[in-house]
């Protein structure tokens, strides 16, 4: 895993709450968090009061591997705003992480067009601000 | 649970002019489509003791079904503002039907319709194009919106080797029919080559493959079935209704392929007593156009995975085996936002009322209308006939 520089263009920062809060102190420390059930196992992401599972209360914070899978993607041409003008043709994906959640980010690192469903990826974290480091992931080089 | 079916009929049905409409507010928009259903249905405001509506984007208020009661001087016992994005008009439905059948109102006007196209500053275009998905988990990665449809496309492009060709059919099948159509926005025949040719938005999507912005709006009056037969028309009843709701977020979905649509439509076949064989036309949401292949597959039109076979050969054309969006649908005739799949309604009307001119669906006698909000998040069916049966 290794940080890449500081984001150039000022896109809209995420904002933790209470709840995502040691999610994003995971970014930070470039280390990916998600909740597992301390009564029946139970993987979750995004971050909740709750096992979505079990209903149980004791939902604890995991180091997850950091591996995943490529769910689906597409590449993007048209940038959502200009903020993201400079990365297109970009990579938006939906990865199944090895412990099961799924969640979007970005594929980086490598050609767009490369990029395929059921690619291995691995997490990479980019910095955004002091306290704001994004969840991203590049391919498992074979 | 009570069923539904055949308790409720639509007497009045209506859309204002649509595409690009300046002249009118979204205000205006909704007062406008009011006033051409009542008088599609004979009847006067004061007749009005229900009124829904969905919120607009342009100008929205608190209470908007309120406002507009207030605006047009109705004082309904009976008044409700429903949001499930594009989902919203057949939910509404859904509540107005229960409102009936349960006796808090005889008479309800449903009136949705914005200006996407000729209201929003520049500013509120953007916001409205880069609020779409979860704050932290999903806008931090510049998804446009047709981003998580193609998200959707891809996996079943990989699953069921669906081809952008196949989803090509969706839109020049749309553009035909709207071709039949002198309200529709977009009349202009396109071929597969222009679809899969023009320009690439979000891979696997063209912008061929994407439904218009628009300004419009539409609106319709239903009653009870008793009281149905005595309106200008001759009544459409809704035989079958059903809702499924799945995720907010496309990235929490439980299948990219698969959607709750699957559910809203066994629930209205359950209520209507019908299968996918006897339908003789269907209006089903297109934003996008792989939605229409998986809508097909979840609707029991033809199994899983074989949607893309299916929309080819000139099946979901008039004259083909299931005549799909025969107005033209959001590809072609217009989508101004949440109301996009009120025009699927009124033109589900028109088709059981046989007032379609050139596009019309020989025999049309049972209509499906499928609409979905979110990123394949909330589904509704509906089952309309000319005969409760």
């Amino acid at each position: 895993m290794m940080t890449t520089a500081i984001a150039k263009i000022a896109k809209a920062l995420p904002v933790p709450t209470g709840e995502t809060q040691p999610f994003w102190e995971g970014c930070r420390n470039q280390e990916l968090r998600i909740q597992q059930c301390g009564a029946c196992g139970h993987y979750q992401f995004y971050p909740r009061l709750y096992c979505t599972a079990c209903m149980s209360e004791q939902v604890e914070w995991v180091r997850a591997s950091g591996r995943g899978t490529v769910l689906s993607f597409t590449v993007v041409y048209r940038p959502v705003t200009k903020a993201f003008a400079e990365e297109v043709p970009y990579v938006v994906a939906l990865v199944t992480l090895e412990e099961g959640p799924q969640l979007m980010s970005n594929i980086i690192e490598c050609d767009p067009e490369q990029v395929a469903i059921g690619m291995p990826v691995e997490s990479v974290f980019e910095d955004w601000s002091e306290d704001i480091a994004v969840l991203k992931f590049r391919p498992v080089l074979a | 649970m009570e069923s539904l079916r055949g308790k409720v009929a639509i007497v009045g049905a209506a859309d204002t002019e649509v595409g690009v409409v300046p002249q009118l507010s979204a205000t205006q928009l909704y007062v406008n489509a009011a006033k051409r259903a009542l008088e599609d249905a004979g009847i006067t405001k004061a007749e009005v003791d229900g009124l829904i509506t969905c919120n607009s984007f342009v100008e929205p208020y608190m209470y908007h079904a309120e406002m507009i009661a207030e605006y047009m001087q109705i004082f309904p016992r009976y008044c409700l503002n429903v949001a499930t994005g594009g989902g919203t008009t057949l939910a509404i439905l859904h509540h107005a039907a229960a409102a009936i059948a349960s006796g808090m109102c005889h008479t309800v006007l449903i009136t949705m319709a914005d200006n996407m196209l000729s209201g929003l500053s520049r500013d509120r275009a953007i916001e409205a194009m880069s609020t779409a998905g979860h704050a932290q988990f999903e806008r931090p990665y510049g998804p446009p919106i047709p981003a998580f449809y193609a998200l959707i496309a891809q996996a079943h492009m990989h699953a069921y080797g669906t081809t952008s060709e196949q989803l090509a059919a969706v839109a020049v099948a749309c553009r035909r029919h709207a071709s039949m159509n002198p309200a529709a926005q977009m009349r202009d025949p396109i071929t597969v080559d222009d679809v899969v040719n023009s320009r690439m938005i979000a891979s696997p999507l063209h912008l061929l493959d994407c439904s218009l912005v628009s300004d419009g709006g539409a609106a319709l009056i239903l009653t009870s079935a008793e009281r149905a037969r005595d309106f200008p028309h001759p009544p459409v009843y809704m035989l079958g209704v059903g809702e499924g709701h799945s995720h907010e977020h496309i990235s929490q979905a439980r299948s990219l392929t698969t959607s709750a649509a699957k559910e809203a439509g066994e629930r209205a076949y359950a209520m209507a007593g019908l299968g996918p064989k006897d339908i003789d036309v269907a209006e089903l949401y297109d934003c996008f156009t792989p939605v229409v292949v998986i809508e097909l597959e979840d609707l029991g039109f033809c199994p899983k995975g074989e949607g893309g076979r299916f929309v080819e050969g000139g099946r979901i054309e008039l004259g083909g085996e299931l005549p799909v969006n025969t107005h033209g649908g959001m590809m072609s005739h217009c989508h101004p936002g949440h109301p996009g799949s009120m025009f699927s309604v009124t033109e589900a009307v028109f088709q059981l009322r046989g007032a379609c001119g050139p596009r019309q669906v020989k025999d049309a006698n049972i209509a499906f209308v499928h609409a979905q909000g979110g990123i394949m998040s909330t589904h509704c069916s509906m089952i309309l006939g000319k005969e409760v049966g």
